[in-house]
C-alpha cells in the first residue's frame, strides 16, 4: 500500500470530501498525509489474508445478545421550531439553501 | 469573621469524595446551592488561567441544586449523585445550552435535547456546572486542537492536560468538579486522567449510551467518568451505564453497582503485564512509577505473570485508518444547513457546503477528513480501510485470548508524562503516538481504569492503565483500587520512600 499522493489526488480528495483548501493547506496536506500513509504502510508485514473484517465490536462480547429490532411504533420527535431555530437559514419549516439548479 | 465567600471556597481546599458531601449534603450542613456556588466562584477564580470551562451552565445547576435541597429539608429521597457538582465535555449536548465539540463550526449551538448520560446524571441529583473544554470533535491527545485555545495542566500550566477531554481531567485535578463526563475514542479519557492525576474510565463498548455524544468514530467512541478517586468515578459509571433505546448499540447487558464491586479487593486476581508495553519509546521515569505499581498489586495479593501481545504495534496504523473513515463519513453532516456554521460567502449549495466546512473547521479535523476520505475512496478501500479492519480483528482476539489466562492487564496509561504545550503540535504523527498504549483496547472494545501511580522526579503524574474484558469494569476497578491504596499509603509514610510523589494541582 505504500503510496506517493500528489497534489492532484489531494484536490480529488478534498472535492470530494467539500473541503474548499487554500494553496497553504493543500501544499501542508500533501505532506502530511505521505507522512502519515508511509506509517500505516507497515501494516502490509501482516498476512491477513484470512481474517475477517472487524467492523464494531459487538459480536466479540458475549454479554451482548443478538438483539430483534425493535417494535415500530410512533414516538414524539423533537420539537420542530425548536431544531429550526438553530439553523442558520430557514423559514420555519424549511431549511432555506443559495439555489441548486440554475436556470 | 470570615466573609461567606471566604468559608465557601474554605471548604473547598481540598477536593472531598462523594461520601463526605452526601452526608454534609443530607445532614444539611450544606446546601447544594451553596456547594455549586462555591464552585462557581472557584471557577472564576481559576478558570481564566486554566480555560477548562468553555461556558456555565449556573441557572440550571441553582435550580437542580435547589430541587436537591428542597427533597432533602422535607425527607424526601434523593438520588446517588444528589448535589454532586459536575462538569461535561463540550462533545455532549445540552439542551438550550451551548454545545461546541470544541470547534468554530458550532460556535453558540443550542442543542434541543440533553446527551443519555447527561439527563441520567441529572436524574441522579448531579448538580451540571457547565461545557468542558477539548480538542476540536475530540480529535487530539493534547487539547491544543480545541478552536478555543488549549486547556493548561492544573498541575504545571506550561504543559498539556492531554487530550481530547483535557478539560474534563483538569476539572477534576483542578478541584472546579468533583466529577466529570469526557468521551474516549482512542485515548481520550484515559490519556488526560493520566496526565493531570486522576481516576479516568474507559467503559465497555456498548455499556454507556452515545445518544447525544456529537459523533466523531461511531464503532470507537465511548463515554465515561473523570473522579478524584476510583470510587466514585465507579459510582458515576453505575449511573450513567445501562441500555438506551435511542443508541442501538447500548447493551441490555445489567449494570452492576460498581463502587460495591470495586469494595472486593484484588486478592487472588491474576494479573498480566504485556512485555510490548515496556519497549522502545516509554520514559524510564514512567516504567519505574508502573513498576512500583505493579509491586503494589503483588502486595495486595495479585497473581502477576507476563503475557504476549505481539500485534500491538500495529494498533496505531489500523487505529487512525478505522477512526479517520468513520470521522470523515460523521463529520458530513456539517454542512451550514441545519446547524452550526454558514460561510457567508457562497452563491452556489455546493460552494455554501465547501466555504462553510473550509472557514469552520480547525486543521487537525481536517487532516482526518481528509485521511479518511482518502482510506474510502475508490481503488484504496481495500488496501486501507479494509486492511485496517482486519488487524483490528487481530487485535480484538488477541486480546480475548489472553483474558483466557488473565482477569486484568496493567500497562502504563501513556509513554511519558505530560509534554510541554507546543512540544509536538506540529508533528500529527508525533501527537499520534501519544496514544500507543490506548488505541488497543479501543480497537478491542474492552473497558479500562487510569488510576495515578506515582510521579516522576519533576512531580508530573504517572498513570497505570488497568484493562479487563468486555463487561468486567468490575475487574479493573478492583485492581485500581488497589494499585490506589498503594498510592494512598505511600504518601502518608514521609519521604523516605523511593517513589515519588505527585506535585497535585497549583490551584
Amino acid at each position: 500500500m505504500s503510496s506517493n499522493v500528489t497534489k492532484e489526488e489531494v484536490e480529488r480528495v478534498a472535492e470530494l470530501a467539500h473541503l474548499n483548501l487554500t494553496p497553504e493547506e493543500t501544499g501542508s496536506m500533501v505532506h502530511d498525509l505521505n507522512a502519515i500513509l508511509d506509517y500505516v504502510a507497515q501494516l502490509d508485514q501482516l498476512d491477513t489474508t484470512m481474517v475477517e473484517p472487524l467492523a464494531q465490536v459487538s459480536e466479540l462480547n458475549s454479554a451482548s445478545e443478538a438483539r430483534p429490532l425493535r417494535d415500530d411504533v410512533i414516538s414524539p420527535s423533537l420539537d420542530r421550531a425548536e431544531v429550526m431555530s438553530e439553523a442558520p437559514d430557514s423559514n420555519g419549516s424549511f431549511f432555506r439553501v443559495p439555489k441548486v439548479i440554475e436556470r | 469573621m470570615p466573609s461567606e465567600t471566604t468559608q465557601r471556597s474554605n471548604y473547598l481546599e481540598k477536593p472531598k469524595t462523594f461520601a463526605a458531601l452526601r452526608e454534609d449534603i443530607l445532614s444539611r450542613r450544606v446546601k447544594a446551592a451553596d456547594l455549586a456556588l462555591s464552585y462557581y466562584e472557584r471557577i472564576e477564580q481559576i478558570n481564566g488561567s486554566l480555560n477548562i470551562y468553555l461556558n456555565l451552565t449556573r441557572d440550571r445547576a441553582i435550580a437542580q441544586a435547589e430541587r436537591v435541597d428542597d427533597a432533602v429539608a422535607k425527607g424526601d429521597p434523593v438520588g446517588p449523585l444528589a448535589g454532586i457538582p459536575v462538569g461535561i465535555k463540550d462533545v455532549l449536548v445540552t439542551r438550550g445550552a451551548p454545545s461546541t465539540a470544541g470547534s468554530k463550526i458550532l460556535k453558540g449551538y443550542k442543542p434541543p435535547y440533553d446527551a443519555t448520560a447527561v439527563s441520567r446524571l441529572e436524574a441522579a441529583g448531579a448538580v451540571v456546572l457547565g461545557k468542558l473544554n477539548c480538542d476540536e470533535f475530540a480529535m487530539g491527545s493534547s487539547n491544543e486542537n480545541s478552536a478555543y485555545g488549549p486547556v493548561r495542566n492544573p498541575v504545571d500550566p506550561e504543559r498539556v492536560p492531554g487530550g481530547s477531554s483535557g478539560g474534563s481531567a483538569a476539572a477534576v485535578a483542578a478541584n472546579l468538579a468533583v466529577a466529570t463526563l469526557g468521551t474516549d475514542t482512542g485515548g481520550s479519557i484515559r490519556q488526560p486522567a493520566s496526565f493531570c492525576g486522576v481516576v479516568g474510565v474507559l467503559p465497555t463498548y456498548g455499556r454507556v449510551s452515545r445518544y447525544g455524544l456529537i459523533a466523531f468514530a461511531s464503532s470507537l467512541d465511548r463515554v465515561g467518568p473523570f473522579a478524584s478517586n476510583v470510587r466514585d468515578a465507579a459510582t458515576v459509571l453505575s449511573v450513567i451505564a445501562g441500555q438506551d433505546p435511542s443508541d442501538a448499540t447500548s447493551s441490555t447487558a445489567p449494570v452492576a453497582d460498581y463502587a460495591a464491586e470495586s469494595d472486593k479487593g484484588a486478592d487472588g486476581l491474576r494479573i498480566g503485564v504485556p512485555e510490548e508495553y515496556f519497549g522502545e519509546g516509554l520514559d524510564p521515569e514512567v516504567r519505574e512509577q508502573i513498576e512500583n505499581g505493579i509491586a503494589a498489586l503483588k502486595t495486595a495479593g495479585c497473581k502477576v505473570q507476563p503475557i504476549a501481545l505481539p500485534h500491538t504495534r500495529f494498533a496505531i496504523p489500523a487505529y487512525y485508518l478505522v477512526a479517520t473513515a468513520e470521522a470523515s463519513a460523521n463529520l458530513a453532516r456539517f454542512d451550514g444547513v441545519r446547524y452550526g456554521y454558514r460561510s457567508p460567502s457562497s452563491n452556489t449549495l455546493s460552494d455554501m457546503y465547501s466555504h462553510s466546512r473550509d472557514e469552520g473547521f480547525g486543521a487537525e479535523v481536517k487532516r482526518r477528513i481528509m485521511l479518511g476520505t482518502y482510506a474510502l475512496s475508490a481503488g484504496y478501500y481495500d488496501a486501507y480501510y479494509l486492511k485496517a479492519q482486519k488487524v483490528r480483528r487481530l487485535l480484538a482476539e488477541e486480546f480475548l485470548r489472553a483474558f483466557a489466562d488473565v482477569d486484568a492487564i496493567v500497562t502504563p496509561t501513556a509513554p511519558t508524562a505530560a509534554f510541554k504545550i507546543g512540544e509536538k503540535s506540529g508533528d500529527p504523527l508525533a501527537m499520534y503516538l501519544a496514544d500507543i498504549y490506548t488505541v488497543t483496547a479501543s480497537l478491542a472494545g474492552i473497558c479500562g481504569v487510569t488510576v495515578p501511580c506515582g510521579a516522576t522526579k519533576a512531580g508530573l503524574p504517572v498513570g497505570m492503565q488497568v484493562l479487563a474484558s468486555h463487561m468486567n469494569e468490575g475487574t479493573a476497578f478492583r485492581v485500581a483500587r488497589a494499585v490506589e491504596a498503594a498510592q494512598v499509603q505511600e504518601q502518608g509514610s514521609s519521604c523516605n520512600s523511593a517513589s515519588q510523589s505527585p506535585r497535585g494541582s497549583q490551584f
